[in-house]
C-alpha cells in the first residue's frame, strides 16, 4: 500500500494510514461485541488485565523510556487504591472525583523519591524505591485510618439507582480507561515529553547541554508514572470492593517489572503485550494444573506459590534470549513479512 | 585585525578561569574573548585542558575561580540547561547521540526548550501542541537539508557510520538554534573526504547562519584554514593568542608542539 505524505502534519500522525486504522476499527469493534461472548470468568481475567495494562504503562515511561529503575511500583498502586477507599468508602465521593484524585495523590507522593532521584542513579534508586515501597506498606498495615490487614470496603461506582457491578459492566469502563491511558502515553512519547525522557534515559549530561532540564522531567516522569498507578489502584480497589495491604507488596511491583520486560521497555505495545501476558500466566498455571489433576493430583497446591519464581524466571530468560521483549519478536516477524519471500 | 578590535563588546569573554581535580590544575587563569561572528579555535597537545574549558563553559564543570561571561551574563554557576537556552550549543567530542531515538528525534530533542507546549498539552496532542511540533519539524528539516542527512532522516542513529553520526552530532547542536556553537573535534577519525565536507559545513554554519564558532581541534590544516583567530594552551595555560599566522610562528608554539630542541 502506498505510504506517502505531504505534510509534516501527516507524517507526525498517531494512525499513519487506512491500514492502520481499518485494523484499529476492528480492534475496537471486536472489544465492543466480544465481551457478550464470554463468560464471567474470562471476563474477569480480562478484566486485570485491562488494569494491568494501566499499571506497566505508566511504570515502562518511568523505566523504559527514562531510565529510572524504580522497584516500588505497587506502592503507588496502593495510594491510589487506598486514596480511593479513604475517599469513596469514608468520605462517600463519588468515582468521578476518586479516580482523578487518586492519581494526583499517587502523583504527589512520588516526589517522595522523585525528588532523591536527582542525586541516586542505578543501584541505588533501586534500593530508594524498594525501601519507599515497604514503608508504604507498613504504613498501610499500622495506620488506623487504612485499618491494616482487616482491609476496607470500596462501595459501588454509580449514581441514581445505576451501578457498575456486573463483568460485563466493569470490562466496558476500564477497557476506556486503558485506551485513554494508551493514548495519553502514546501522545507523550511522540511529543518534546517522550523524547526528554529517551534523552535523560540515553544521555543525561548531553540532554542537560541541550536545553532539557533533568531535575524537571525527571520528577516529571516519576509523577506521571505514579499517576498512571494511581488510577490503575483506583480502577483495582472498585473492582476488587475490598483492599487489604496484602494485596500491593512487593510482588505486585515484581510484577509490573516483568510485564514491561517481557513486553519490551521503551514501547507502548511493549507494556500492553507484558501486562496481558503476566496476568495471564497465573490463569494459564491454574488451566494447566486443573488439566493434569488426574495425573498429578498434589501438582496445584505447589505450583501457585512458584508464581513469583516463574515471573523471575521470565525476566531471566527475556533478558538473555530476546532483550527487546515481544516487541522486539513483533519486530522481526514484521521485518520478515514485509521482504517475504526474499531474504533481504 | 583581530588585535585591534579588543575594545569590541566581546560574545563570549573567559576571564582568569581557573578548575583544579583534587591537586591536578586543569587550566590555570586562562582568559578567552570569543567575538561575534569569528571562528575561533583553541587548540593544543592532549590535556592541555581544552576540554575543561567548553565543559566550564557549558555548566557540566563548575570552574573554582574567574569569570565566563557570555552577551554580559555570568555562566559561572548557571545551570548546563539553562546555559544550552541561552544559545551556547555544543557538540561532543565522543558522539553523544540519543542512541534509541532516529536521526530526526535526536534534532527535534534539541528543541524541547523552545516549545512551550505543557503535559496535559502534549497528553492529549491539542492543537497547540501540534502546531508547535510542525513549526519546530519544519526548522529541524531545514538543518536536515543544510546537512545533507535526508536519506538518513528516520533511521535510529545507532546504526549510521562514525562519520554520519559526527554529522548528527553537529546537526543536533545547530537544531537548538544557538548564537554560539563549540564544536569538539569534529573530525577526529575522519578521511580526508569527510574532513573536507565537515569544514565546509562548519565555514557554511559560521557565514550562511551568523553563527559563532569555537572549535577545539588537532588538524593544523583545518584550524589554519578555517580560524579567525587561535589560542594555544599548554599544560592549562595560555601560550599564544592570534591569527593562524602569528600562532604558527610563535616560538612558545613551536617549543609546546616540537619540543625544545627544533
Amino acid at each position: 500500500m502506498a505510504n506517502f505524505k505531504i505534510s509534516y502534519r501527516e507524517d507526525t500522525a498517531l494512525f499513519q494510514n487506512l491500514w492502520v486504522k481499518s485494523w484499529l476499527g476492528i480492534f475496537i469493534a471486536a472489544m465492543i461485541v466480544l465481551p457478550f461472548l464470554l463468560s464471567r470468568y474470562q471476563l474477569s481475567i480480562l478484566n486485570g488485565m485491562g488494569i494491568a495494562v494501566i499499571g506497566a504503562l505508566g511504570l515502562n515511561l518511568l523505566i523504559g523510556y527514562t531510565g529510572q529503575i524504580s522497584l516500588g511500583h505497587g506502592a503507588f498502586v496502593a495510594i491510589g487504591a487506598y486514596t480511593t477507599g479513604l475517599l469513596a468508602g469514608t468520605l462517600g465521593v463519588p468515582f468521578i472525583v476518586a479516580l482523578p484524585v487518586s492519581g494526583t495523590t499517587a502523583a504527589l507522593l512520588s516526589l517522595i523519591v522523585g525528588v532523591p532521584s536527582l542525586r541516586l542513579k542505578g543501584l541505588y534508586l533501586a534500593l530508594g524505591t524498594l525501601a519507599f515501597g515497604f514503608i508504604i506498606e507498613y504504613v498501610l498495615f499500622h495506620w488506623d485510618l487504612t485499618r491494616g490487614d482487616t482491609g476496607m470496603a470500596v462501595p459501588k461506582i454509580g449514581a441514581g439507582g445505576f451501578f457498575i457491578e456486573t463483568e460485563l459492566q466493569f470490562f466496558y469502563l476500564i477497557m476506556f480507561f486503558a485506551a485513554l491511558a494508551t493514548l495519553v502515553a502514546k501522545n507523550l512519547a511522540r511529543t518534546k515529553i517522550g523524547r526528554s525522557f529517551v534523552a535523560i534515559r540515553d544521555r543525561d549530561i548531553a540532554a542537560e547541554a541541550m536545553g532539557i532540564s533533568l531535575s524537571k522531567y525527571k520528577i516529571m516522569a516519576f509523577a506521571v508514572s505514579a499517576f498512571y498507578a494511581g488510577v490503575a489502584g483506583c480502577l483495582l480497589a472498585y473492582y476488587q470492593k475490598w483492599i487489604v495491604p496484602g494485596n500491593f507488596d512487593i510482588s505486585l511491583s515484581i510484577a509490573y517489572i516483568a510485564m514491561i520486560v517481557l513486553g519490551g521497555m521503551g514501547t507502548i505495545l511493549g507494556s500492553i503485550l507484558g501486562a496481558i501476558l503476566i496476568t495471564g500466566i497465573p490463569y494459564g498455571i491454574v488451566y494447566l494444573t486443573d488439566a493434569l489433576r488426574g495425573t498429578y493430583p498434589n501438582l496445584s497446591g505447589l505450583i501457585v506459590d512458584l508464581k513469583l519464581g516463574i515471573f523471575g524466571l521470565v525476566i531471566v530468560l527475556t533478558l538473555l534470549f530476546e532483550p527487546q521483549g515481544l516487541v522486539g519478536i513483533y519486530r522481526r516477524i514484521k521485518v520478515y513479512w514485509k521482504t517475504w519471500p526474499f531474504k533481504y | 585585525m583581530a588585535v585591534m578590535n579588543q575594545d569590541k563588546s566581546l560574545q563570549l569573554e573567559i576571564k582568569d578561569l581557573s578548575m583544579s581535580f583534587g591537586g591536578i590544575k586543569a587550566i590555570r587563569n586562562v582568559s578567552i574573548g570569543v567575538q561575534s561572528g569569528e571562528i575561533y579555535s583553541i587548540i593544543g597537545p592532549n590535556g592541555a585542558g581544552k576540554t575543561t574549558i567548553f565543559n566550564c563553559i557549558s555548566g557540566i564543570y563548575k570552574a573554582q575561580q574567574g569569570s565566563i561571561r557570555f552577551e554580559n551574563r555570568e555562566l559561572l554557576g548557571v545551570k548546563p540547561d539553562r546555559i544550552a537556552q541561552m544559545g551556547v550549543a555544543r557538540a561532543f567530542q565522543n558522539i553523544a547521540l540519543f542512541k534509541g531515538m532516529t536521526v530526526l528525534d535526536n534534532l527535534m530533542s534539541a528543541r524541547v526548550h523552545l516549545m512551550k507546549y505543557g503535559l496535559l498539552g502534549a497528553a492529549l496532542y491539542l492543537g497547540a501542541c501540534q502546531r508547535e511540533e510542525v513549526q519546530n519539524r519544519d526548522a529541524v528539516e531545514d538543518v536536515i537539508e543544510f546537512l545533507d542527512l535526508q536519506s538518513v532522516r528516520k533511521s535510529p542513529v545507532s546504526s549510521l557510520s562514525y562519520g554520519l553520526q559526527k554529522r548528527v552530532e553537529l546537526a543536533r547542536a545547530l537544531a537548538m538554534k544557538p548564537k554560539i556553537l563549540l564544536v569538539d573535534e569534529p573530525v577526529s577519525g575522519m578521511n580526508l573526504e569527510e574532513r573536507e565536507d565537515m569544514a565546509r559545513y562548519i565555514i557554511d554554519i559560521n557565514e550562511e547562519m551568523d553563527i559563532t564558532v569555537v572549535l577545539i581541534e588537532h588538524d593544523m590544516g583545518l584550524v589554519m584554514d578555517l580560524s579567525d583567530r587561535v589560542t594555544v594552551l599548554n599544560f592549562g595555560t595560555k601560550i599564544a593568542e592570534g591569527t593562524p599566522g602569528e600562532v604558527s610562528s610563535n616560538p612558545e608554539v613551536v617549543k609546546a608542539y616540537l619540543g625544545d630542541e627544533h
